[in-house]
């Protein structure tokens, strides 16, 4: 085989030091069964004990790894069985339910994650009453705890939307914004709704340890749009194939580095390795935009006419460079297009070029949704409904995960700004559109199992 | 074989590269390839080593010779070669 040679060397940590590749997420996904109890207590033990032993070495791993690959490894996160089920013999009230949270959430902070998911419900044939308290509980919950995440799973295409999850969705997200309102409503940002949730997500606010899932394992996340726009920058001009190779081909190779790392992970930690996410995750930081590779290729701002297509564009070719990079693939995998941390979709939401009914429209080619978009502090329960609703029924007829993490910040109108702080970053508020569904949403019962979920 | 890339970046001066190998010898690290450039006035090396018969532990190592090239006002980074390997070589990953 041929030697490295100083050009591959110098490509490689050029993207690394000047282009923002980096590692996002090494997540430990941790199966919370065996600690299931009827005893409160007993169980907040079981689960703190559990935490705190599988992933006493997480982070200092993650780090060592990172040191010797010389690639940043930002996030060590945790993800656990849906709440809902390991809590559901114990827990008898909402009270009950946020005390096993502040137990999840102490367990993170001994290990020193950053996050810590899976304070989730799966609801998409209906919630059970431990569902129900759990979904409860979610203001109190995130408003009374530092790192950990919340996600509820309300349809898929196999099963259809539970609309009654969906309504209380709407008041649950209002009432989390409420509870952290002298934060801009932060605690909304560490909640995300779900149609087609996965397994083996290591981003957050939506990862869980699915209940597919064996005991432990490792998900790695990749990220690295500004190396994708730097790779563009070089063929300005060039035709539709060119611009695609060239995105496949970067794709690979971040990925490639996601699979190293995610192997040297689970050999070290002695936990099976799960998935690869083919991720471009965007952070706030310059050059660390996938708003900035849509105008790479030739937009002046997202949003612009042609917006959608180009993202198609992008999230097709990063799964198809990125698949024959690793052994397995799973998670999420496409652009995430967050918008309060990245800068070009800041830019073009507070230009108003970027609308929330064009976002919905991106979200149909990309991987999950409507992603930490700031809307006005009165939008209605209802409302929030109404979008959440729309982004299920995307995801349900196309077969596809969608997801809702949108922030009514309280107090705050469209034209002001949502400060939320690190890689959450910052949010102008847009508008919602005056219309409303309180009608539509009222009704009770499920929208059914589409035609596209019959398949058998 | 446990091999390592060392890449220096920095103005160059007298003694970079004596300086960096009288280290590696030091340590019984053993010089498998060395190039250096020029690029736009600044001085770029890269050597490939093998520390499989090291007397310490990469971390050390790459911490130590951080600081030997702060000393010596160059920018020394130290990475384990499959980084490179990974992203620029078909070879199959265990796993």
């Amino acid at each position: 085989m041929l030697r490295i040679d100083m050009s591959e060397v110098r490509e490689t940590n050029e993207m690394i030091e000047k282009e923002n590749l980096d590692v996002r997420t090494i997540t430990l996904g941790i199966g919370l069964h065996d600690c299931i109890s009827d005893d409160l207590e007993r169980l907040c033990t079981a689960v703190y004990d559990k935490i705190t032993r599988k992933a006493e070495h997480l982070v200092e791993t993650g780090e060592a790894i990172g040191r010797e690959f010389g690639i940043p490894i930002v996030n060590k996160r945790i993800s656990v069985t849906p709440i809902a089920m390991i809590g559901a013999a114990a827990c008898r009230s909402e009270a009950d339910f946020v005390k096993l949270a502040g137990s999840l959430d102490r367990a993170a902070g001994t290990v020193g994650v950053n996050f810590l998911g899976g304070y989730s419900a799966l609801v998409e044939m209906g919630m059970t009453r431990a569902d129900e308290l759990l979904i409860h509980s979610i203001p109190e919950a995130l408003s009374t705890t530092g790192v950990l995440c919340s996600s509820v799973c309300l349809g898929s295409t196999r099963a259809g939307i539970d609309m009654d999850a969906v309504r209380l969705m709407g008041g649950v997200i209002r009432a989390t914004a409420e509870k952290t309102a002298d934060q801009d409503s932060l605690g909304c940002a560490k909640l995300v709704v779900f149609c087609n949730a996965v397994d083996d997500n290591p981003f957050m606010a939506g990862a869980f340890h699915g209940v597919t899932q064996p005991d432990e394992v490792i998900n790695v996340g990749v990220s690295g749009p500004g190396v994708v726009k730097t790779a563009l920058e070089k063929v300005r001009g060039a035709s539709f194939e060119v611009l695609c190779e060239t995105i496949k081909k970067t794709a690979f190779q971040v990925t490639r580095v996601g699979q190293l790392v995610a192997t040297e992970a689970a050999r070290r930690l002695q936990v099976p390795f799960g998935i690869v996410d083919l991720s471009l995750a965007p952070t706030p930081a310059v050059g660390d935009s996938v708003a900035d590779i849509l105008c790479e290729m030739g937009l002046t701002e997202a949003g612009a006419p042609g917006t959608t297509a180009a993202l198609a564009l992008l999230n097709d070719q990063v799964k198809k460079g990125g698949l024959m990079a690793s052994s397995s693939v799973g998670g999420l995998s496409g652009a995430f297009i967050p918008v309060s941390e990245d800068q070009g979709m800041i830019a073009a939401a507070r230009s108003g070029a970027l609308t929330i009914e064009k976002l919905e429209a991106m979200t149909s080619v990309c991987s999950v949704g409507l992603d930490m978009i700031a809307v006005p502090g009165d939008t209605s329960a209802a409302k929030i409904s109404g979008i959440i609703a729309d982004e299920m029924a995307i995801g349900m007829i196309n077969g596809k995960t969608t997801a809702v993490r949108v922030i009514p910040v309280i107090g705050k109108k469209v034209g002001e700004e949502a400060q939320f702080g690190g890689l959450l970053g910052s949010a102008p508020i847009i508008p919602v559109g005056s219309a409303d569904c309180d009608a539509f949403i009222a009704r009770t019962g499920r929208i059914p199992r589409p035609v596209t979920g019959f398949r058998n | 074989m446990n091999k390592v890339i060392i890449t220096v970046v920095g103005k160059d001066t007298v003694g970079i590269i004596a300086r960096i190998c009288t280290y590696l010898a030091e340590h019984r690290a053993n010089i498998l390839d060395i190039s250096q450039t020029i690029v736009q006035g600044y001085f770029h090396m890269m050597m490939i080593v093998d520390m499989s018969g090291a007397d310490l532990e990469f971390l050390q190592a790459a911490d130590e010779l951080e600081h030997l090239g702060e000393d010596i006002g160059v920018v020394v980074k130290c990475q384990r070669e499959e980084i490179f390997e990974s992203m620029h070589r078909l070879t199959s990953l265990s796993q």
